[in-house]
């Protein structure tokens, strides 16, 4: 039982700033301490396979979380239950101060959580622009035949989205591959517009499953720099899977550590970096 | 000192000594006066073009005018402009002038260190920066900057955290200028009515292709005066439009974007991104525009790629209107008389070819089209002319606010820069040096007396540092090369390295080349290839690779290379007193040059000095007869941080025709 690896004191703090007398100021990002998201000693099984194990973490508003293992370890299996797609064996989930139940499609994708994925799903033959407005979809309010019919306020209600989507395109820098189908873009760019789909939702919470897999020092860079931006700009909370240690422990507020399906850390990059059985996770201890 | 006088047209007082407006504020106000509603600025945002008629844009000026004034700024200060093209940021420059004080806009790509250097040098007080990337440049410099007072942004993004006590976000400078009272309306009019020809306009760095940039002063007169003579040679006028996408610290920019436009009144656009800027063009399709040859070469370079890539149809279509078009088509434009059937046949050249080429590469409206900085290959230059695009050179520097030389109408040759642009006075020293007279030449160098009085002597005459003939009869000028970069070789034959480095950069695989052979028995080079030719002809056959430096060691590109340099040398031997220069060893170089790295200018001018320190080594394996040699090479990131890269490189020998290579011979 590892439920308690480790106490944690409920504080966040800044991540190391050294462009201290730069002008930034050095105070805590926004987070307001308010928990978003709960998950209480949660177990998933797959038949005999036990994905998750008696697992306990939260996701406090505006911050970024972090969830990090090795392979298998279940990572993308909590981001799963996080969304609602799983529905764990044991255990509760409390969504913005309620508990949540068993999801029908259509709640889980109105609840407000957007994902990205592990491999990119986008839909190749369509725009940049169009994968991003489908993002907008749940928040679009005409019906089919008044789209169709694109008269009055479905008229009005798509210029509104557009515009929003316009706004992410900018943000985003993707200007010039608005008009380009995603299949032919290359893999760095695909994931920004991923991303972009996400953002379309205006999610209270962003789940990134390893959005820099694959890229370049350089593509990674960039990346961070919009997963930062977002979490500054809009103050959107975002949990995220990813296996470049460097990357998460300059992005994250906190860190969850997963290990075969459990909890084996969690707190402060820091914290979590000198956690002895984080570290003999990662340089591979012989397990029992 | 032998002196040819050409042309020398004296000012006729009477047009300036009147009310015409003096100062760029007092332009602007003349333009919203007269045309309040005409465009002045667009701007593509969130996939739309939003525009500024000259009333609000007088209205935004006048706001962040008072905002400035708030803030502090008085007369005679200095004011960074960091950022790309952005009609905000071409407003801030008219607010500054409007208070009285001077714009110094900077090279945006420039490194941390290079931005410094000028902030400091002009000890700005004040700085606009156009986003998040460049207020860190600047609040980087900090402490070495004393005299930055206030930085003003554009793009609120990603500064939510920063401490505002010196930060300001644009618009709420304008918000808090608009509510100010009176007094500060009255203080703002005195100081717009309190300039005159002979303040500043504006301090532009050169892009310095030796030691560090030096600031040029020009006066409101420079600027006013050449850009008049420049709308008047080509008569271009308020129904012109341009696309601003050239670097606005580069002089040619704030001609085009801000002289010229303020001074007649058309319309500026801005692309949305870098990356958008071949969409825009496309979209704006303006009749008036300029770049440097690099940008005609990349645009005919994708062209001739994408039709390699076209089906068998298209392609001999193509090559069919082209071969008509290389026939007639510059004389067509040139204004001479063709026969009936071929007037048909371009016609129908226009329609299938010519027309959608032209609208594909945004250039279908052009009316007067420029080229400078550099030599641009009689192909390319006869490419563009003779699909029936105005493309003309001109001859300039920062500082004669740009215009020596343009090309009229009628009288557009390859291999001149034109005869002297109106207002200007030339002669050549007995060394061969260029130097002028004009109402553009500027007052002088920032700080830089020294300097000044090297490069502006007796008389007001500038010298260019730029060695060239009159032709005579025509009185085209013709530029040979930079005046101390021609040198002989040992036994005393002309050595023109420029004049080479551009006959081997017309061949679409080369993209650099620097040439040495001052003082030596022989010429040599080192080449960078073009990544995206040369990498097209790989991919065509079946030549894999993974990067520059793979490609750029690979035999049968090496054969390519020599190829072309063989037939260079053939040209050049035909010349007896340019035989001196032909190239008898190279190697291709393992990384592209970069003006991060130091080897280039911002302007993409080979900085010879440093390659010749930098490269020592190789330079030295060129001359001793080595086969190979290995290179160990220091590459400077964005960021600025710093890396290595190393690898061993094949030294070719050139045969030359009729004689073995002299090194050779030696060995």
């Amino acid at each position: 039982m590892i439920r308690n690896g480790r106490s944690f004191d409920g504080r966040v703090d800044a991540p190391a700033d050294s462009g201290a007398g730069t002008g930034r100021a050095a105070e805590t990002p926004g987070t307001s301490g308010a928990v978003v998201m709960e998950l209480r000693g949660i177990t998933l099984r797959f038949g005999g396979v036990t994905a998750i194990r008696e697992t306990t973490f939260d996701i406090q508003e505006g911050e970024i979380r972090a969830i990090i293992g090795p392979n298998g370890a279940g990572k993308s299996s909590v981001l799963n239950v996080i969304n609602g797609f799983y529905h764990p064996q044991e255990g509760e989930i409390w969504y913005q101060g309620r508990q949540r139940g068993v999801l029908k499609p259509h709640q889980i994708a109105h609840q407000g959580i957007a994902r990205t994925f592990q491999n990119i799903a986008l839909f190749r033959g369509m725009t940049t622009l169009d994968n991003i407005m489908t993002g907008r979809l749940t928040r679009m309010k005409s019906g089919i035949f008044r789209q169709l019919a694109w008269w009055g306020p479905a008229e009005r209600e798509e210029t509104e989205h557009r515009e929003a989507v316009e706004q992410i395109i900018d943000f985003l820098e993707i200007q010039a591959i608005r008009k380009t189908p995603v299949g032919r873009l290359p893999y760095g760019l695909q994931k920004r517009v991923e991303l972009g789909r996400a953002l379309a939702a205006e999610p209270s919470l962003l789940l990134l499953d390893e959005p820099m897999a694959g890229m370049n020092v350089e593509e990674k860079e960039d990346m961070s720099r919009f997963i930062l931006d977002v979490n500054d700009e809009f103050g959107t909370t975002i949990a995220l899977i990813e296996h470049d240690m460097g990357v998460v422990m300059d992005l994250a507020d906190r860190v969850v550590v997963m290990d075969y399906g459990r909890k084996i850390g969690d707190g402060t990059p820091d914290d979590v970096r000198s956690n002895e059985a984080v570290i003999n996770a990662y340089l591979g201890v012989a397990h029992d | 000192m032998s002196e040819i006088q050409v042309e020398t047209r004296t000012e006729s007082d009477a047009s300036r000594a009147g009310n015409a407006p003096d100062s760029i504020p007092k332009l602007l106000a003349r333009n919203a006066a007269s045309r309040p509603s005409a465009p002045a600025y667009r701007e593509k945002e969130f996939g739309i073009w939003q525009s500024w008629n000259w009333a609000e844009v007088a209205e935004e000026v006048n706001a962040l005018a008072l905002g400035l004034l708030d803030l502090g700024l008085v007369a005679g200060d200095h004011v960074a402009i960091i950022g790309r093209n952005r009609p905000r940021l071409y407003m801030a420059m008219v607010a500054v002038q409007s208070v009285g004080a001077v714009p110094v806009p900077v090279y945006q790509d420039a490194v941390a260190d290079e931005m410094t250097y000028v902030l400091s040098h002009c000890s700005a007080r004040f700085a606009f920066a156009g986003d998040q990337e460049q207020v860190d440049k600047v609040l980087e410099a900090g402490d070495s900057l004393p005299s930055l007072e206030q930085v003003v942004f554009l793009d609120p993004r990603g500064m939510r955290k920063y401490d505002r006590t010196r930060l300001h976000d644009y618009r709420e400078l304008q918000d808090r200028g608009r509510a100010n009272g009176e007094a500060a309306r009255a203080e703002l009019e005195d100081r717009i009515n309190g300039q005159g020809e002979s303040d500043t306009c504006v301090m532009l760095y050169t892009s310095g292709t030796t030691g560090r940039p030096k600031g040029v002063v020009l006066s409101n007169r420079n600027i006013i005066e050449s850009s008049r003579n420049a709308c008047e040679f080509d008569g271009v006028g308020a129904g012109d439009s341009v696309l601003a996408y050239l670097p606005m610290a580069w002089v040619g920019d704030f001609i085009f974007s801000v002289g010229q436009a303020y001074w007649s009144g058309f319309c500026v656009a801005c692309p949305e991104s870098e990356s958008t800027l071949n969409q825009d063009l496309r979209e704006i399709g303006p009749s008036y525009y300029f770049a440097p040859p690099r940008i005609f070469e990349q645009m005919l370079t994708s062209v001739m790629i994408r039709m390699e890539d076209a089906g068998r149809f298209k392609r001999r279509m193509f090559r069919h209107f082209m071969d008509l078009a290389r026939r007639v088509g510059a004389d067509r434009l040139d204004g001479k008389p063709l026969s009936g059937i071929d007037r048909f046949r371009y016609r129908l050249g226009e329609l299938f070819v010519y027309g959608p080429l032209k609208n594909t590469l945004g250039l279908s409206r052009i009316r007067i089209g420029y080229t400078a900085g550099e030599a641009i290959g009689p192909e390319i230059f006869t490419f563009y002319r003779s699909l029936g695009i105005n493309l003309k050179q001109l001859y300039g520097q920062t500082e004669a606010s740009v215009f020596i030389t343009q090309q009229p109408d009628r009288e557009v040759r390859a291999d001149t820069v034109g005869v002297p642009s109106p207002g200007v006075e030339i002669k050549i020293d007995d060394a061969g040096e260029v130097h002028y007279r004009s109402p553009g030449a500027f007052v002088e160098y920032f700080r830089n007396p020294e300097s000044t009085r090297e490069t502006k002597r007796e008389g007001g005459w500038v010298a260019t540092g730029d060695a060239g003939v009159l032709e005579a009869g025509t009185g085209h000028l013709k530029i040979i090369d930079r005046a101390k970069d021609v040198g002989k070789t040992a036994d005393g034959q002309l050595f023109a390295p420029k004049y080479v480095e551009n006959k081997l950069k017309f061949f679409p695989n080369i993209l650099e080349v620097v040439v040495f052979g001052a003082g030596r028995d022989v010429c040599t080079a080192l080449i960078n290839i073009d990544l995206t030719a040369v990498g097209n002809w790989a991919e065509r056959n079946n030549i894999p690779y993974a990067s520059y430096q793979e490609l750029a060691a690979h035999p049968e590109v090496y054969g390519m290379v020599e190829r072309h340099i063989e037939e260079v040398n053939e040209s050049l031997g035909r010349d007896p007193s340019l035989a001196g220069c032909r190239i008898h060893r190279f190697l291709i170089l393992h990384k592209e040059l970069d003006a991060d790295d130091g080897e280039l200018t911002r302007t993409r001018k080979v900085r010879r000095r440093i390659i010749e320190e930098k490269y020592g080594p190789l330079i030295t394996a060129l001359y001793d007869g080595s086969r190979e040699v290995f290179a160990e090479t220091e590459v400077t990131y964005e960021d600025g941080r710093k890396g290595t890269i190393s690898a061993i490189l094949e030294i070719r020998d050139v045969r030359l025709a009729g004689e073995d290579s002299g090194l050779r011979r030696a060995a």
